[in-house]
């Protein structure tokens, strides 16, 4: 892969609260789906109303309903983000042994996670980036890629050098083998299938060879894909 | 008589000795008995083992653990510490002066869960096919390869709880729960601080942890 910039010229990339709005729009009426920290998380804002979605939380929630309204929060009432949160109607509680037979026994539909990369083969890499001075974070991450049905995963195309996060093969430490089913990034939407992406969704006024630039890795375009067009929305 | 309720910090935790293997409980700030850690810096332990997923809030409630060195050694799901970096906790981490385990939170929690049960070990499809089962053993079933974890127990469990009665049947509040009712099971000496101590016995069906995996309780308002 040729160095880029780490965002296109000619094409204006989606923002954090556009990928989560993406990602927001697969999700089926009635699924469990847990959201991992950052990216994740606010795709729970996005879903479409009318239907009717359970979150998991890891710490111990089915059903995470909206954040507490000031002066309404419980302390001990918060999910895996530490955010002082609701419980949604029809929610439950339990404690995190519980929580991961629910997400290791293969129970939950969906886990959208942000990683640092993933490649072609469905590997995905987001607990170490092997930094000197930032520690290693796996928390719920590798129950969750392993155990739920569907990997979706959130991040952006490129590093902020201008790396491929899309890659061959992943150099950071992994988080589970061939697991990843769909990427949202800020220029496309990609599925994960047979040793390759397929792009779905490109953004408006960017170009399939500058995609393919900014991929390192085998990149194909399904037959009918399409513009991706994100709402604009507020952070 | 039953009476596991003690007066003060200070006798809920008498006895915890230098070397000691600690879990302590608490998932963001839920659970997280914040005055028992408070007093595990103040009485001048060293050599401690400490079993946590929250090292961060640990370190926040107690900067001397880590910045006296009194910890050798963390079991864990992650390696960071509170926001400002770096933090007393990740000083150690960088220089090595503490020796780490680190292990996806769902194998964390249910070694914890087989050390409390009686089961010395399973097999868990998680970290299979990343550099954590290097030189472990694997096993398939069925066509799925899993990893041979073993259970976890600890001298001590630190807890908090909304409500105990007089034989520490516990009541959880929200997500106060998360790993604490496994620890208990897992710990020979589990210490709970609680909001409030009930008069009479908890209902039945309001026993979220029943009594008998827990030796003493203390009350604790949240501040």
């Amino acid at each position: 892969m040729t160095p880029q910039n780490a965002k296109p010229k000619n094409a204006k990339a989606l923002s954090r609260e556009q990928m989560a709005w993406r990602a927001a729009q697969d999700l089926p009426d009635g699924a469990y789906v847990n959201l991992g920290l950052g990216m994740p998380v606010l795709a729970a804002n996005y879903a479409p109303g009318e239907r009717e979605i359970f979150y998991h939380s890891e710490n111990g929630i089915l059903g995470v309903g909206p954040a507490a309204k000031p002066g309404q929060e419980d302390p001990e009432l918060v999910d895996a983000g530490s955010r002082l949160v609701t419980l949604r109607s029809g929610a439950a509680i339990f404690d995190s042994a519980a929580s991961f037979a629910m997400i290791r026994g293969g129970h939950l539909d969906i886990t959208i996670l942000g990683a640092y990369q993933v490649a072609a083969n469905g590997d995905v890499a987001n607990w170490d980036a092997l930094m000197p001075n930032k520690g290693p974070l796996i928390g719920g991450a590798m129950d969750l890629a392993k155990g739920a049905k569907a990997v979706h995963i959130i991040m952006r195309h490129n590093t902020k050098d201008g790396s491929a996060r899309l890659v061959a093969e992943c150099t950071y430490p992994l988080t589970t083998p061939g697991k990843v089913n769909r990427v949202y990034t800020d220029l496309a939407v990609l599925d994960v299938k047979a040793g390759q992406f397929i792009a779905r969704e490109i953004i408006p006024g960017l170009s399939r060879d500058e995609l393919t630039a900014r991929t390192d890795a085998p990149l194909a375009f399904a037959d009918d894909c399409s513009e991706l067009v994100a709402p604009e929305l507020r952070a | 008589m039953i009476n596991k309720v003690v007066g003060d910090v200070a006798q809920a935790m008498a006895g915890v000795a230098s070397g000691a293997s600690i879990m302590i409980s608490g998932f963001g700030n839920a659970g997280i008995p914040a005055a028992l850690i408070r007093v595990l810096s103040d009485n001048d332990l060293d050599n401690l083992t400490l079993i946590i997923n929250a090292i961060r809030r640990v370190d926040e409630c107690s900067p001397a653990l880590f910045g006296e060195r009194r910890v050798a050694r963390v079991i864990s799901t992650s390696f960071r510490g509170p926001d400002a970096w770096p933090s007393n906790f990740e000083r150690q981490w960088m220089d090595g002066t503490v020796a780490l385990e680190i292990q996806p939170q769902g194998t964390f929690a249910e070694r914890i869960r087989a050390g409390g049960a009686g089961i010395a070990a399973f097999y868990t499809p998680t970290a299979v096919g990343t550099p954590l089962v290097e030189g472990r053993e694997l096993r398939d079933f069925d066509g799925q390869t899993y990893v041979l974890e073993t259970a976890l127990t600890a001298d001590v469990a630190l807890l908090r709880a909304q409500k105990a009665d007089r034989f520490g049947n516990l009541f959880f509040q929200g997500t106060q729960a998360n790993f604490g009712t496994v620890m208990a099971t897992a710990a020979t000496l589990t210490i709970v601080e609680v909001e409030e101590i009930s008069d009479v016995p908890l209902p039945p069906k309001q026993v979220h942890l029943p009594g008998i995996y827990v030796q003493r309780v203390v009350q604790v308002s949240r501040s």
